[in-house]
């Protein structure tokens, strides 16, 4: 329970974070503060759980039968970077509380911050392999989001994305990994994967696995070839920079390679890939910091070094490595936040982080420089400090080193040069922004910052020196447990004293430091240029931006010589592809007629469909510069259409059919003014020639039309097979309580896929209403059409206060104004037999909205909306709402979603009735289909209002 | 009858898919209606052609499957249709609206380079 607590209290506190009010700096501190607070109490109140029961789980099941579920699990291990991630956290918001300015947005940072501290509680805390992965995800989400967090800068913008990029396909590259990790062992869970540790490595896939989760450790620990990003973040607020970028997100993937050390270490590809990455790191990056101009760039590079340790020490296959590794982690983390907050401190009073231009801050901040220097000391490897301690572990352990003669002399010199570099880099840092003279052309006079801010640092460096003098007492059974963790029973002896007598690591120490010295005192101090030597031209960043390049156009050609940019030739090549394939199918299994007998042929209705057929060319031969033949053409073939549909004993889809085909027509013919006017004088466009390509597209819809025309007769001629059609018979009375066994289906047997079409349909009516309130008609449709003023010399249009217009419209208008209530009746009519008769809800619906359409088109929207109010949006809602209630009734009643419900009874006055749950989904559907239909008509006729507005608007210019 | 009710089908997909080939918006969306018609019409045929034989029940007859034509495939095309008209309601002002924007009714949205 604790544990979920412990998971989802950041989250939370994240949530609320992001709803206060973007002054409330004091707020939001205090909540984090007490959020973090919260979750390190937790953490520590948990430890004598770890100790004494080594792991403590928690297992939410959320889908059993997938296996998923929310899986905790806290050992020792996970403890140490728990305590870590929530106290680190505490002390940096505090720090973060004094360091960002009243400017900036501060719910922003709170809430990715502690949005942050969850996710990586989520990675240390999963006993789920996915899980973690997924978590681990939301770490590199939320850092982007952090050292974007200035996203008017333009460095941080770039280094975000750097960032992301690197770190995300990093944790593509590790869910691969941990997919396959699974697979190996059996399952995701983390028990399980680390007991298959021998099953793993003996596996074929092992190098694959290997190369997978490296790739994502080391491009989160920014270890070389990856390490450039990690620079690139540092345009984040420093509190950041403290916080995921030195002490918690880029140990994440450090975390995961001891996490899986039992499983994948002790092979000599570890070795190579994890120990070179890490060795490689530690030294370029430690040369690289001597180097740095930013006060913060020596940290990044400092901090890549030292991960290259840690890294270096985990690929060493041996458990006194690893046990070093841990505690350089811990050791590591306090040391730098605690320096990175000097570092914002000094970027805070005196407006520059610039190494050349900082100079004896010591006399203007003693406080700060202080601490710093202490810190600076830790991370140099001075004894007595807590840096000191893992160093010589570190140091021993390349001494006792287990691999061939040439390696075991190769890796100590190796790691002396790295402690060189580090001592060199610390003491320059230490001397030129505190010692000396006072530099005098600050941006801000240099003065102590407040207290507070100073005191995570303060107690940072507190520990360090703590640990680094009395290390059994302070942080001995932690580590122990935490390494025990890991290791099970097989965990080593070791000591953590200072004094071990004199031997090799001390002597390496002792020239680390001596050279450190000599290299900063002979060559560094006096050194002026802002350059690296050697190293100059090997740029990383260029190096990922000319591969970033590189992708983007490479996928553009590849997508331009894959594909088409016109629709024509894509649609073309759809067809092409759908005939060929449906061909090379004939192939193998042959297309021939079947042995059913086909009915005798009716003259009249291949007349119908001589008729029907020459519509259908007809449209496509006209809808080029005749649209309004077309539109007639099209009615044409819709209504053989529905005539077929009736003489094959479908009568509600002839209904459907023909009252669709009135709204279509209407619908068509009001889009028709808005489209440009083209006459046959325009040539046709280049390329191959028009007669050409119309011949090609010819003989391609033709092909598919007879393909398609021999698979329908192909079908036609074979027996029926026994579908699901016979329970629907047979059951539709007694089950459904209805005749049209159709009807039935679509409110009752189906209710549930007709609820979905129908809130289709009603998203569709909402989506064109939308898009046309943003409507923009082309400039030359604007003015009223040609035809609608030569009728009679004057708009036909009817007056608003005028009962019947004058002219020519007056006696379609007398019409259709008797017509609306006998349209209402019918369409009420079709509604309510259609469960027993042919009809039903979208009959009834498309009548009533045609009917209501009609009045439009005779009275003109004007008259008609000053005297019918009709809200097609209420319509659409409350058919929904019907529709969802008749479902939900079925519920109360005991039973699924839209089981249908039925009453029958005798009423007084009014007789024998019956009532059903289904009528009122029926009724749903139609007052739907009226709100979309109209909805839809409607909204598109309105646009000849707007044109009015404009031509009033611009003075009435034709 | 099976006869005339395929070549139908050819007829009017085969126009409804030139028409789709074709450069101008509205060509397309009428291509789209006559290729809606005729699949409406195959996956109708599905269910087999039969005269006199609605899906309604007749009390007098009773509920034997074996009188009664395939009702499945009436009920996919029903919603189909209804359905084929909000999808061509939605194209139409989606072609309006790009009309309106590119100030062309080419389907790629400008017209194409003259030689």
């Amino acid at each position: 329970m604790e544990l979920l607590l412990l998971l989802f209290l950041p989250f939370l506190g994240s949530l609320c974070a992001a709803f206060l009010p973007s002054n409330a700096r004091n707020a939001e501190a205090w909540l984090a503060g007490v959020v973090s607070l919260a979750a390190t109490a937790i953490a520590v109140s948990l430890y004598p759980q770890v100790a004494l029961e080594g792991v403590v789980r928690l297992n939410l099941p959320w889908a059993p039968a997938l296996g998923l579920g929310i899986s905790l699990r806290m050992d020792g291990f996970a403890w140490l970077f728990a305590l870590l991630v929530t106290g680190m956290g505490t002390l940096v918001v505090i720090y973060a509380r004094y360091y960002m300015s009243p400017s900036d947005p501060v719910p922003r940072f709170f809430s990715f911050f502690l949005a942050f501290m969850g996710a990586m509680l989520g990675v240390v805390l999963s006993g789920h392999l996915i899980q973690m992965v997924m978590f681990w995800e939301m770490t590199s989400l939320s850092s982007f989001m952090l050292i974007a967090y200035w996203h008017h800068r333009s460095e941080a913008r770039r280094g975000a994305r750097m960032a992301l990029i690197v770190t995300g396909s990093g944790g593509l590259a590790l869910f691969g990994g941990v997919l396959l990790l699974g697979h190996i062992a059996g399952g995701y869970d983390l028990d399980r994967v680390l007991a298959a540790g021998p099953l793993i490595q003996a596996h074929p896939w092992y190098p694959t696995v290997l190369t997978l989760v490296a790739l994502g450790a080391l491009t989160k620990s920014a270890q070389f070839p990856f390490h450039f990003w990690l620079p690139h973040a540092m345009s984040a607020p420093t509190p950041v920079s403290a916080y995921l970028h030195s002490a918690t997100m880029v140990k994440a993937g450090v975390f995961l390679l001891a996490r899986l050390w039992p499983v994948l270490a002790g092979t000599d590809a570890w070795f190579w890939i994890v120990g070179g990455a890490g060795l490689c790191s530690l030294v370029l990056a430690g040369y690289l910091a001597m180097f740095q101009q930013d006060m913060k760039g020596v940290l990044a590079y400092s901090t890549i070094s030292h991960l290259g340790l840690i890294t270096l020490l985990l690929g060493m296959n041996s458990e006194l490595a690893l046990v070093a590794a841990v505690f350089h982690i811990a050791n590591h983390a306090t040391f730098k936040a605690s320096l990175f907050m000097a570092a914002g401190i000094v970027d805070h009073e005196t407006g520059t982080r610039d190494l050349g231009r900082l100079s004896g801050l010591a006399r203007a901040m003693p406080l700060t420089a202080a601490l710093a220097i202490v810190a600076a000391a830790a991370m140099a490897g001075v004894p007595l400090l807590n840096g000191f301690l893992s160093k010589e572990m570190f140091f021993a352990e390349t001494v006792f080193l287990d691999r061939p003669d040439w390696q075991r002399i190769a890796l100590p010199l190796a790691a002396t040069l790295a402690g060189i570099f580090s001592v060199a880099y610390s003491l320059r840092l230490i001397q030129r922004v505190f010692l000396g003279e006072l530099a005098r052309d600050l941006p801000h006079a240099p003065h102590e910052p407040t207290r507070w801010m100073l005191l995570p640092s303060a107690l940072l460096v507190t520990a360090c020196v703590l640990v680094g003098v009395v290390p059994e007492l302070i942080v001995g059974p932690y580590l122990r447990t935490a390494t025990g963790a890991i290791l099970g029973a097989d965990a080593p002896a070791y000591s953590l004293a200072i004094w071990h007598g004199i031997n090799t690591p001390l002597l390496m120490s002792l020239v680390a430091l001596g050279g450190g010295v000599l290299l900063h005192g002979a060559f560094l101090v006096r050194r002026q240029e802002t350059t690296v030597p050697l190293l100059e031209t090997i740029d990383g960043r260029q190096l990922f931006d000319a591969l970033l390049k590189g992708l983007t156009t490479g996928a553009a050609r590849m997508l331009l010589g894959l594909s088409s940019p016109r629709l024509q030739m894509q649609l073309l090549l759809v067809f092409a592809v759908a005939l060929g394939g449906a061909l090379l199918l004939t192939r193998p299994f042959g297309i021939g007629w079947g042995a059913r007998p086909p009915q005798p042929l009716d003259p009249a209705f291949a007349l119908l469909w001589v008729v029907g057929g020459a519509c259908a060319i007809g449209v496509a031969w006209q809808a080029k510069y005749h649209r309004f033949a077309a539109i007639a053409f099209a009615g044409g073939a819709g209504l053989a259409t529905s005539l077929t549909f009736v003489w094959f004993s479908a009568p509600d889809l002839a209904l459907t059919q023909l009252t669709v085909e009135v709204v279509t027509t209407v619908l068509i013919l009001l889009g028709l003014r808005w489209l440009p006017r083209r006459d046959e004088r325009i040539a046709g466009p280049g390329g191959a020639s028009p007669s050409l390509r119309r011949s090609r597209d010819i003989l391609l819809a033709g092909a598919c039309g007879l393909g398609l025309s021999a698979l329908v007769y192909a079908v036609l001629t074979r027996p029926v097979v026994d579908g699901i059609a016979h329970f629907f018979v047979a059951n539709a009375l007694p089950l459904g309580g209805g005749l049209n066994v159709v009807n039935v289906i679509l409110v009752d047997f189906r209710g549930f896929d007709t609820f979905g079409e129908i809130t289709v349909l009603g998203i569709v009516a909402l989506t064109v209403y939308a898009l046309l309130r943003r409507f923009r008609p082309a400039p030359e449709s604007i003015p009223l059409p040609r035809q609608q003023h030569e009728q009679d010399g004057q708009p036909s249009r009817c007056h608003q206060d005028a009962l019947l217009p004058s002219g020519a419209m007056m006696l379609p208008a007398v019409l259709v104004r008797l017509l609306l209530p006998l349209a209402m009746l019918a369409s009420l009519f079709f509604l309510l037999r259609g469960h027993n008769a042919p009809g039903g809800g979208f009959v009834g619906g498309l009548i009533l909205a045609t009917a209501v359409i009609l009045q439009y088109i005779v009275g003109g929207t004007l008259w008609v909306e000053s005297r019918l109010r009709i809200h097609p949006l209420y319509w659409i809602a409350i058919g929904l709402l019907l529709a969802a209630v008749a479902g939900i009734g079925g519920a109360l009643a005991g039973t699924p979603f839209l089981t249908s419900q039925a009453w029958h009874g005798m009423l007084p006055l009014v007789g024998e009735v019956h009532l059903s749950s289904v009528l009122l989904f029926d009724l749903g559907v139609y007052m739907l289909v009226v709100g979309a239909t109209v909805l839809m008509l409607v909204a598109i006729a309105h646009q000849s209002l707007r044109s009015h507005h404009h031509k009033a608007a611009t003075g009435g210019a034709r | 009858m099976e006869f005339v009710f395929a070549l139908a089908i050819g007829v009017m997909s085969g126009s409804g898919i030139y028409l789709l080939l074709r450069p101008r918006t509205f060509q397309v969306i009428m291509g789209l209606s006559l290729l809606s018609y005729a699949v409406n019409l195959f996956i109708f045929g599905m269910g087999r052609l039969r005269s006199g034989a609605a899906p309604v029940l007749d009390t007098v007859r009773g509920a034997d499957p074996a009188l009664y034509t395939d009702p499945v495939p009436q009920a996919l095309v029903l919603t189909a249709i209804v359905i084929g008209f909000a999808v061509t309601a939605l194209l139409l002002v989606v072609l309006l609206a790009a009309r309106g924007l590119t100030g062309t009714d080419h389907v790629d949205g400008r017209e194409p380079e003259r030689e």
